[in-house]
């Protein structure tokens, strides 16, 4: 005869129940990122014109009446965010890139487990503390805040992604080719360079562009070595604006029209961010977890 | 230790085991006698592994796997609607191919899981785990150590560990799934010898890939082949008889090709 | 995967004289060495930056109360404080809901949603930190002042210094607390979903072959076995809040003299004083204290994550031996 035991019921109560709450939990976990993605799209969607892409900082107007008008547009900090994030990529790629060529073709040595360690460490270094360390080492010495310090920051911050993407990307080619190359007499050097890594290059892209867009959205290391400008600067040397900088200022001001402004530049962080996600995760989807 | 009383024979009507919309195995009809053991044989790939382990509605937990057909133990329908698996498989016990003592689990905790949930008192299940064990004759080996891991044990000890698990419950049939293939001759012996003991209480249904253990300890024999000639390979029910007549009179002309050793 | 075959010795040698191999295996190892070169500039920079401060201080000023530098006060106390209460918030909302979250998309959730769910929940990992600081600035802070702080500090607050009030702008420990549970919510979740998975099948098969239900078997097989992984998934996420800067110093209110009593008041991490004060820093000691305390921070995050990856590292191995994650 089947039957349940005694206290099946209770027990079929609780399963249910904690199933219910994993997919409630799941469900709420889902709520914050529809909030959040919902408000900035909608109230970002507002502060985008034409003077928001093409204006640089302008004092608030206050109307007759009290009311505030526009505040200008963010090119100032489109320019600078593009130009330090571009500076920190051609510092950050070259190592994270090379280093991961070490650790992929000359795998089994010390050296490379401790540059292992070194880029775990680094990956999980809090970015303020980076700042910290990019403040000390070049705005207190040079007594300026340049965009350059910012991008020697977000080199750093950049440099682990970059290394851990590519060499788990170079390790995925197969050694048949590069025992192909090597049977046809190529140098190591040659094969490395013409084989493997064009083998590898979709890989390394999106590792390139996760770390585009890691770096874009970074806010605490720009505020202790860039600082900000109002106006749209070419010059590294000195203080320069940046989008994250410009949504941390506009927050905490008292005009709405810069309130916008900051949700405005929010829009275009998210959307960039959202976009890389999406276009990684479509690349990788058919590469095994 | 003794089951319910009426032991009953567990009959397949019709069974069919999918793999999503993929049929595995002909429809199987067959009777199980109670008190016995019936061995499952045949060649890789003819499903039965899947069979048995449609008996403790086990198949079903693979994503999108189901099962047509009905299993009766007695009268009474496993797959019936309202027939929850979990109930089943209180009477219905399994012990699989690799040893598998839950890892976190003492020994002692391994073999009264199952009393543990049914919400037992202390001293029963303290009763029961010691029977069990001494069942599976892994007491003496074991009762110095009941509060140890069950990885520290060999992999014959291990297996009579899960098989004192699943006679704790006192089910009426014990189904197991080549539980000797990982293990040594001297450890498949004494299991052997374990099962031909336990009969005596349980329905015993063993699937084995190794037809000599199938004509050592096996009352009753299912043989099982590939029938090639369908859309896709499909596994089915040849013959089904006692033992000695299937090893020495088979009527199925696959069933002699087989344990003659020219097939599978 | 194929391996190699390991060349002999001399087949090596002859492979570095190749003209070119010696110069691109020295090119590639310079880089390498770059990156150790990093992480000991980072180490060497705020050891040697907090030098003025840890001479005159000691480690003592940790545990001062009060933090006012125009009038020579460095008591790191208050900072000290609001890091940890934000993070043990934020960890108490995050740890179960996060553990939940990856049993869910472990054990439990339809194969074909496995991918697309687990997407929108990293998702939440992608977001700027400024963003959740604006976000809750804007939208969450004024919410939680009305709807949660208020009601609460009116009534049970009468009784419980904990949630009293007065709740003036809606800034304090608490929201700031509740905003880093969203935002370590997706690494705890991840990192639990990963560990679950590689739980050996034949464990749940035990499990369920004497009759257990699913939640039991979850229970008793699964979340067991991988319990060292689930902790260090617990520890990574509190690594991230403890160094989680923006959010935190938009937030939480930036006061930085006392400690007060009330969850519900404004206060500040250790991270946000820093980033706040260092650009100004009013003098040498000024600043050496604050890498004093970007330092330490550096320190305990370490830590925390070197032990995380170790437990999540070990448990992501899985019984095959191969690597997840």
């Amino acid at each position: 005869m089947i039957t349940q035991a005694p206290n099946y019921n209770r027990r079929k109560w609780v399963d249910r129940f904690m199933r219910g709450l994993t997919i409630a939990a799941t469900g709420l976990a889902l709520i914050p990122l529809f909030l959040i993605l919902g408000y900035v799209v909608f109230r970002g969607a507002s502060a985008l014109n034409l003077d928001f892409f093409t204006k640089a900082y302008e004092p608030p107007v206050v109307g007759a009446a009290g009311t505030v008008g526009n505040a200008g547009g963010i090119l100032h900090g489109i320019v600078g965010s593009l130009l330090i994030v571009g500076v920190a990529m051609l510092i950050a790629l070259p190592i994270g890139l090379l280093a991961a060529v070490f650790l992929a073709e000359y795998p089994a040595n010390s050296v490379a487990t401790f540059v292992r360690f070194c880029t775990d460490v680094l990956s999980a270094a809090p970015s303020i503390i980076v700042g910290v360390v990019a403040y000390v080492l070049i705005v207190q010495r040079t007594r300026q805040f340049s965009g350059l310090a910012g991008s020697v920051a977000l080199a750093v911050l950049m440099v682990p992604v970059i290394t851990r993407t590519t060499e788990e990307i170079l390790k995925l080619v197969p050694h048949g080719m590069r025992e192909a190359a090597m049977a046809l007499g190529a140098p190591k050097w040659r094969l490395t360079l013409t084989v493997v890594i064009p083998a590898a290059l979709s890989g390394i892209v999106t590792g390139a562009l996760l770390a585009f867009a890691r770096a874009t959205g970074e806010t605490a290391p720009l505020l202790l070595t860039v600082l900000g400008n109002n106006n749209v600067s070419f010059n590294l040397l000195a203080p320069m604006a940046a989008l994250p900088l410009l949504t941390y200022k506009y927050t905490d001001t008292p005009f709405p029209a810069q309130n916008t402004l900051a949700w405005g530049t929010a829009l275009i962080l998210t959307l960039l961010v959202l976009s890389v996600n999406i276009l990684v995760r479509w690349a990788t989807r058919n590469r095994l977890k | 230790m003794s089951t319910q009383d009426g032991q009953q024979e567990v009959r397949l009507i019709g069974l069919k085991p999918f793999y999503g919309p993929v049929q595995a195995v002909m429809p199987v009809d067959a009777v199980i006698q109670p008190r016995s053991i019936t061995a499952i044989i045949g060649p890789s790939g003819c499903g039965k592994s899947t069979v048995l382990r449609c008996i403790n509605r086990m198949h079903e937990t693979i994503a999108g796997a189901r099962v047509e057909g009905k299993v009766l133990l007695g009268e009474q329908d496993i797959y019936a609607p309202g027939v929850e698996p979990q109930a089943v498989r209180r009477r219905i016990g399994m012990v699989f191919q690799q040893p598998n003592p839950l890892k976190m689990l003492s020994i002692f905790d391994n073999v009264a899981v199952g009393l543990r949930l049914e919400g037992r008192r202390r001293a029963e299940i303290a009763e029961r785990v010691e029977m069990s064990v001494r069942a599976a004759a892994l007491w003496d080996e074991v009762r110095d150590k009941l509060n140890h891991s069950g990885l520290a044990l060999s992999g014959g000890q291990q297996q009579r560990l899960c098989i004192a698990r699943a006679i704790a419950l006192q089910p009426d049939v014990l189904l197991l799934d080549e539980p000797c293939s990982a293990l040594d001759p001297i450890a498949t012996f004494k299991i052997e010898e374990l099962l031909s003991e336990l009969k005596q209480q349980f329905t015993i249904v063993i699937v084995t890939h190794n037809m000599q253990q199938a004509a050592r300890i096996a009352d009753r024999t299912m043989v099982f082949m590939v029938d090639r000639s369908q859309a896709r390979p499909m596994g089915m029910l040849v013959e089904e008889g006692t033992t000695t007549q299937i090893f020495t009179a088979p009527r199925d002309p696959r069933t002699e090709e087989y344990t003659s050793g020219r097939v599978g | 995967m194929a391996q190699a075959e390991r060349l002999s010795t001399w087949q090596v040698v002859q492979q570095r004289m190749r003209h070119g191999d010696v110069i691109f295996w020295l090119l590639t190892l310079f880089f390498a060495l770059i990156v150790i070169a990093l992480v000991v500039a980072v180490g060497y920079v705020t050891w040697a930056g907090s030098a003025q401060a840890r001479t005159t201080f000691g480690i003592g000023f940790l545990f001062q109360d009060g933090w006012d530098p125009v009038n020579g006060k460095f008591g790191a106390l208050p900072a000290i404080y609001g890091t940890l209460v934000s993070s043990a918030i934020a960890l108490l909302l995050a740890g179960p809901l996060g553990t939940l979250i990856g049993v869910f998309l472990s054990e439990l959730c339809p194969a074909r949603l496995r991918q697309p769910l687990s997407f929108l929940v990293e998702l939440l990992a992608a977001i700027p930190s400024v963003i959740y600081g604006m976000w809750g600035v804007f939208v969450f802070v004024p919410f939680f002042r009305s709807a949660i702080a208020k009601p609460i500090a009116n009534s049970i607050g009468k009784s419980v210094p904990l949630l009293a009030g007065p709740v003036a702008a809606g800034r304090g420990v608490m929201v700031a607390g509740i905003i880093l549970a969203i935002m370590i919510l997706p690494t705890i979740a991840a990192i639990t979903r990963d560990v679950l998975s590689v739980v050996p099948n034949h464990q749940r098969e035990a499990m369920l072959a004497v009759g257990a239900t699913r939640w039991e078997m979850i229970r008793l097989a699964v979340l067991p076995y991988a319990r060292a992984g689930i902790i260090g998934g617990l520890m990574l996420g509190l690594g991230r809040a403890l160094g989680e800067t923006m959010a935190a110093l938009m937030v939480i209110g930036s006061f930085k003299d006392s400690i007060k009593p009330s969850l519900f008041s404004p206060g500040i991490t250790a991270a946000a004083l820093i980033a706040s004060e260092l650009p100004n820093a009013n003098d040498d000691l000024h600043a050496s204290t604050l890498i004093l305390i970007a330092l330490v921070l550096f320190g305990i995050t370490l830590l925390l994550n070197g032990l995380a990856r170790l437990l999540v590292w070990q448990a992501a191995r899985g019984p095959t031996g191969s690597v997840r994650a």
